[in-house]
């Protein structure tokens, strides 16, 4: 069933709750992921990526608006107040991506590892069955193409350069797999997202997929693939500490005065 | 031909308004003041990173993360394009870009006094985009008609970007200035701290030695004091059109003179300040960029030793 705009999912009070959780997940990964690479500015390891760097972050910000406008169509808070005033509790981003940063290995993993699940989510979604967010989609894998790109041939060289580079590229994987379940932790309404063909894939199959191509880089380079997995089911519930700090820095000036314009 | 000839043609070449290409002769002095000014521009936009960089993850809105995080990118990309040039410069006199970076950490080369302040406030980072900005379009614009080409071309894109810069800062204040007596007065408080800075920014009002000679060779071609009488006559109307108040009350414009009268800045404190690294923030956003450039040292050279084989995803 095609769901051309709001008022064909409104009516569905069922579908409406799996395509708003999905929403939320979306939104929450790249708000998150993109305010910790904004953490980098002016401190990257080189002038140059310095600038490239921030046209990431600021990419993953501005899908995250995107998303939290869908969710302010479908009846929730406006974008900015979705962003800024809801509990951690409410946040729905995989627990990998609030970590804090740490070296510039470990960022490079974990925009890796993120960027491969993404590649795989908006794959499904360009067939969603809610046109907006299939159409929007398109529009954002054009552009994490690019960031695919680049992070894939950071992860790839650092690995390659071998010694202390290497080193902290393993120490990295080690740090950030027993993260990696909480991105495919696809919330309690994956099957109703499934069947309504919102979200037309499963979490084993997008962890498959995600397994086969990280692997794969993984031991072209030499790298042991760690072999333990665990559960992916409280991936988005499960928060730290490292989340509600990160609210507490971005809600700083907004909590000011929350009522007036800034 | 000999040295003094070929210095000769070269002013000949000055005076006649031709512009100096990376690749001609020029004298090593022109090279050294060039290359000396053009690294605290570079070194300036990257240092000047740091104050409004504290207010990335905390801009209050989503439309002010982005506008933020992009102008804060657009200053490191100012650097980043200022010190290809100087490493262009430097190389036949044996600089690199490491060089060029390290400076900063030894204290051999200076950025510009308002980036050794505090920004404690959202309002600080509005008041920088507005005011510190709109303070370095009036200096570089003069700079447009430089004798060096390749300075001059970069310059000229510096500056459209930070006409963006100043208009972002202005969407800020602007918000502020129509906002709550709380906003108000955080605004104010803003601009109070940032006056001095932004006066003593144009530089003392003596013309220097060093100066003098970039004048002569026109890389340079205002005076401070001219540059310093632009920017009040361009933003003291606008400040006080938002119903801000300048925090000098000197502060008059003579018409017998047509000359702006202000307060002296303390010369002698601000100038220390920037020669010593002794402001407010000097040493902790040295330490920053130290512990960006030396801390990471190892991915540098690991890229240098990795090659590069792209492989599509």
């Amino acid at each position: 069933m095609v769901m051309e705009n709001v008022q064909a999912v409104i009516s569905n009070p069922e579908v409406l709750t799996a395509l708003k959780d999905l929403l939320y997940q979306l939104a929450d990964d790249d708000l998150v992921i993109g305010h910790r690479a904004s953490e980098w500015l002016g401190l990257a390891p080189e002038i140059e990526e310095d600038v490239a760097f921030s046209s990431i972050s600021q990419d993953e910000v501005g899908h995250a608006v995107f998303y939290y406008n869908l969710l302010a169509e479908l009846g929730e808070d406006v974008a900015d107040k979705l962003a800024f005033e809801r509990s951690p509790h409410a946040r729905r981003n995989a627990v990998m991506l609030e970590r804090e940063n740490g070296d510039w290995a470990h960022t490079i993993v974990r925009h890796w590892f993120y960027d491969s699940f993404e590649d795989l989510r908006l794959q499904a979604l360009e067939t969603s069955a809610y046109v907006p967010l299939r159409q929007g989609a398109v529009k954002i894998r054009r552009e994490e193409f690019y960031h695919n790109l680049h992070h894939d041939l950071w992860f790839r060289r650092l690995i390659r350069a071998g010694g202390e580079a290497r080193h902290r590229m393993e120490a990295a994987i080690a740090q950030l797999w027993s993260d990696v379940p909480s991105l495919f932790d696809l919330g309690p309404h994956a099957d109703m997202l499934r069947e309504s063909g919102i979200l037309p894939v499963t979490s084993v199959e997008l962890q498959k997929a995600w397994r086969d191509k990280v692997a794969g880089v993984m031991r072209e380079l030499d790298v042991q693939v760690p072999t333990q997995w665990c559960d992916a089911s409280d991936g988005r519930r499960r928060h730290t500490d490292a989340l509600s700090e990160l609210l507490q820095t971005m809600g700083e000036v907004y909590f000011i005065d929350k009522a007036a314009v800034w | 031909m000999d040295s003094e000839r070929l210095h000769e043609q070269f002013m000949e070449r000055i005076r006649r308004g031709e512009k100096i290409e990376a690749t001609d002769w020029m004298p090593d002095d022109y090279r050294k003041l060039l290359l000396k000014f053009i690294q605290m521009h570079g070194v300036s936009e990257i240092m000047g990173a740091f104050p409004e960089k504290e207010w990335v993850p905390k801009a209050p809105t989503l439309r002010r993360k982005l506008g933020i995080m992009s102008k804060v990118q657009d200053e490191m990309g100012h650097g980043q394009l200022l010190l290809r040039v100087a490493e262009e410069l430097g190389a036949p006199l044996g600089v690199t870009r490491e060089q060029l970076i390290t400076d900063i950490f030894t204290g051999r080369t200076k950025f510009h006094n308002v980036f050794h302040m505090a920004s404690p406030t959202w309002a600080d980072a509005g008041v920088i985009g507005w005011l510190v900005d709109g303070a370095a379009i009036v200096s570089q614009a003069a700079l447009l008609d430089t004798s060096y080409a390749p300075y001059a071309r970069v310059l000229k894109r510096i500056c459209a970007e930070e006409s963006f810069h100043m208009q972002h800062g202005e969407s800020i204040i602007l918000s502020l200035a129509e906002g709550t007596q709380a906003q108000r007065q955080m605004l104010q408080d803003a601009l109070n701290r940032w006056w001095d800075s932004l006066i003593f920014f144009f530089g003392p009002p003596e013309i220097s030695e060093s100066a003098r000679r970039m004048m002569e060779y026109r890389i340079r071609e205002k005076t401070n004091e001219e540059l310093r009488q632009k920017f009040l006559s361009r933003y003291v109307p606008r400040i006080r059109s938002l119903g801000l108040t300048v925090p000098d009350p000197n502060l008059h414009f003579d018409e017998s003179t047509g000359k702006w009268v202000y307060t002296q800045p303390d010369w002698e404190k601000f100038g220390r300040m920037v020669r010593d690294n002794t402001g407010p923030k000097s040493q902790e956003r040295i330490a920053l960029r130290r512990q960006a450039h030396e801390g990471q040292a190892w991915v540098r050279e690991a890229m240098t030793r990795s090659t590069a084989v792209p492989v599509g995803v």
